[in-house]
């Protein structure tokens, strides 16, 4: 007997994309996936139940279908889709309590996948080059998403103790990038200036959408509770991305690198968190051998390529800008050395 | 992003236009004189001086490199589009990725959507050929080289390690900016480059003195250039130098990480080369009366990560850094202020300001001491506080001694 899945913020990108992906899981025989909206997405074989998570419908939910895997995607990086700030903690936080505490109650369940943020990390000059699961961050976010992550995460373990007998599954991801998925980091490549602080390079690490969602799909099949870092390899600093995207950065002095996020955020162009603001300014980069070893986890995009699968989706003038640049080399090779040389594309 | 792959054609050793068809003549030259033939009629009076004469290499060019040749003071001022960094590019190129170099003037223009002088082109070809008279092939390599590295870099074509290790700005920007200061100005002297390893994992412990972390930055340079695989120095820093703007990002381009044993254990055990100065602030900014006297190794950090690599510890000395910024005085009240560890005072500082940043040109001499093993002891000797006291002690000692022989060898601080 496959397992009954229940997926939760479907009607947003990724949460819609984890239960089609599932659906389409030989080892899964059915997904419910609920959110206060109908999805814009298509949800493959899921069945799309309107219920809030904040409310007891998820707990009559769970035990009607016998759930046994929770897949928990409702947890939001940005405060722009739901209109604020408030009601992003409202969802990310509440929203979690409420969920965890409906699952507590639901006999059937065995296994329960969380979404969660290398945010949790923070981002300080104190910290190692890359993070692993057990290491506590020096300086532990104190707003916005990362905060929520925090919280969220705390629950969880509260869960996982309450329970022991749910395997308990807590994904961090990197930030997701791709060509479809919109997030912080996506709308803030794709602005023509891109204001960076002067002074810093920080490093960065993303993960494609479609490696992200399939550690999700891993992470609900088989049972491995623990808690993962999933990212792609390697990483990009800053001004290589704004290099790559073939964009104009602007050097901020530190000190108004916040007012500038505030601006941006208020203007709505990218949203800037003073989170954000801190990585931006000392990176942040996570070990993934774990989720190698023990979820199985084997990205096929590496940080690079799936910047440069977000970049060739959104950013269509990095092409001509790039081939200018292999022109204009050879070109000038050509005419110094008078052919003497030959630049190979 | 692929290097540029450098495919020498044509005749060697034969400067000038041999290997241009007579046919194909550059659109420059087709537009300034119709009937002539192509290598006269692109070379208008001006510039014919400095063109070498095919057969005569040893002409004077007053050229350094092919850069500098094309800024003699034949080249006319709108010479600047030349230079591909300059401008952002409004429209995709018009030059196929299989353009043919036969016409090499004519896909610059297309390039650049602009008409070049025809002079800017042939100065260009001019530059060339007289560094290819000097140097031969090597100069064209360099030229080739040299606008693929700036090619790299515009389109953020590079790879950095975890860590943020930019091994390409490093070795072609920063180390050949550190080569006079290390080669002139400190005349630096390397004892016992046979102990840093060619491969595998080793922790080079200095000691630390000069106010500002010079000596740390030049025994990177003398591991890079003492190895024959050119190895970079992995350095171990303080978290305040993560704090600050450029030295942060510049440490890390240049293979720094923070001192923490999670790096050193990942480094050490990826098998890098790993540079830590364990006195650290006690030692970089101890008055000059204190000079060569080693303060208290941290808490011998170091010694564990590198009994838990299995790494072998290379006892550094280093004589010299102590006499570039003699400290004569602090000022802790404005040291407080801007958040930073000391606020030094040197005969030259802050009196002088930004002139007093010159380090004075003492001597230096750097030894790199034989590797004391650690991998006979077993990983969980680092979990033994009194063995890691011992190792760490052991070290101190060795580099101590190896301080004052190095100072009775040295004849004079400036010779």
């Amino acid at each position: 007997m496959g397992r009954v899945v229940l997926v939760t913020g479907v009607g947003r990108y990724l949460g819609a994309r984890a239960a089609q992906l599932l659906s389409a899981d030989p080892e899964v025989d059915r997904v419910i996936a609920v959110d206060l909206v109908p999805s814009p997405f298509p949800l493959g074989g899921a069945e799309f139940v309107r219920a809030d998570i904040r409310s007891p419908v998820i707990a009559k939910i769970l035990s009607r279908d016998d759930i046994d895997t929770v897949v928990h995607m409702n947890v939001l990086a940005t405060p722009t889709a739901v209109g604020g700030r408030a009601p992003q903690k409202e969802i990310n936080v509440i929203g979690t309590m409420q969920l965890l505490a409906a699952c507590q109650r639901a006999p059937a369940l065995r296994s329960l996948v969380v979404k969660s943020s290398s945010t949790v990390y923070g981002a300080s000059p104190k910290d190692a080059a890359l993070f692993t699961e057990d290491m506590a961050p020096r300086r532990a976010p104190r707003s916005g998403y990362g905060k929520d992550s925090v919280e969220v995460e705390g629950y969880v373990r509260g869960f996982a103790r309450r329970r022991p007998d749910v395997a308990v599954t807590t994904l961090r991801f990197v930030n997701f990038i791709g060509p479809r998925v919109r997030t912080p980091f996506t709308e803030y490549f794709t602005l023509p200036v891109v204001p960076t602080v002067l002074g810093f390079d920080a490093r960065l690490q993303f993960v494609h959408e479609d490696d992200g969602l399939e550690a999700v799909r891993l992470a609900s099949v088989n049972d491995r509770p623990g808690i993962y870092n999933i990212a792609g390899d390697g990483v990009l600093t800053l001004s290589q991305a704004t290099r790559r995207a073939a964009a104009v950065p602007a050097p901020v002095p530190s000190l108004g690198a916040g007012a500038v996020g505030a601006l941006l955020r208020r203007a709505r162009l990218a949203d800037f968190s003073p989170e954000q603001v801190r990585l931006l300014t000392y990176g942040r980069a996570v070990d993934t051998t774990r989720a190698r070893e023990q979820l199985g986890f084997r990205p096929v995009y590496t940080t690079e390529q799936a910047f440069e699968a977000f970049l060739a989706a959104r950013r269509p003038q990095v092409a001509p800008a790039h081939a200018w640049a292999a022109a204009m080399e050879r070109a000038l090779v050509g005419t110094i050395t008078r052919g003497r040389v030959d630049v190979a594309g | 992003m692929s290097q540029a792959e450098i495919v020498p054609i044509g005749t060697r050793g034969r400067p000038g236009r041999g290997t241009q068809q007579p046919s194909t003549p550059s659109s420059a030259a087709r537009s300034l004189a119709p009937g002539a033939s192509p290598a006269k009629a692109a070379t208008p009076q001006p510039t014919e001086p400095t063109k070498p004469a095919p057969g005569k290499p040893t002409k004077p060019a007053p050229a350094k490199a092919t850069k500098a040749a094309a800024g003699t003071p034949t080249e006319p001022a709108p010479g600047k589009p030349t230079k591909p960094a300059r401008g952002r590019p409004t429209k995709p190129a018009a030059v196929p990725h299989e353009a043919p170099p036969a016409q090499p003037a004519q896909a610059l223009a297309e390039a650049l959507e602009i008409d070049l002088p025809p002079a800017v082109v042939e100065l260009l070809g001019l530059a060339g050929d007289a560094a290819y008279a000097l140097w031969g092939p090597d100069a064209d390599a360099v030229v080739a080289e040299g606008l693929a590295f700036v090619r790299r870099r515009l389109t953020g074509g590079y790879e950095i390690d975890e860590f943020g290790l930019d091994r390409d700005l490093t070795e072609s920007v920063i180390l050949p900016l550190l080569r006079p200061l290390y080669e002139k100005w400190f005349r630096i002297e390397v004892i016992g480059a046979e102990h840093l390893p060619v491969d595998g994992g080793a922790l080079v412990v200095a000691n630390h003195s000069g106010t500002i972390a010079v000596d740390a930055v030049m025994t990177g340079f003398a591991v890079h250039k003492e190895t024959p695989n050119h190895r970079i120095l992995r350095m171990l820093g303080a978290d305040f130098v993560f704090s600050l703007p450029f030295v942060s990002e510049l440490s890390r381009k240049t293979g720094s990480t923070l001192a923490c044993a999670e790096d050193g254990h990942r480094l050490l055990s990826s098998g890098e080369l790993v540079g830590v100065w364990p006195e650290g602030f006690k030692g970089i900014g101890k008055p000059y009366s204190e000079r060569y006297r080693l303060q208290r190794f941290g808490r011998g950090g170091y010694v564990s990560s590198a009994i838990t690599a299995q790494v072998p510890i290379i006892p550094t000395a280093i004589v010299g850094a102590e006499e570039i910024y003699p400290i004569i005085g602090n000022l802790p009240t404005v040291a407080r202020l801007l958040g930073a560890p000391y606020f030094p005072v040197t005969p030259l500082f802050p009196w002088l300001g930004p002139l007093g940043l010159v380090p004075l040109p003492s001597k230096w001499l750097i030894e790199f001491g034989t590797p004391i093993a650690t991998d006979h002891l077993g990983a969980s000797v680092a979990e033994d506080p009194m063995a890691v006291f011992n190792l760490g002690d052991q070290v101190r000692e060795t580099i101590q001694s190896t301080l004052y022989q190095l100072l009775q060898r040295r004849r004079n601080v400036f010779f």
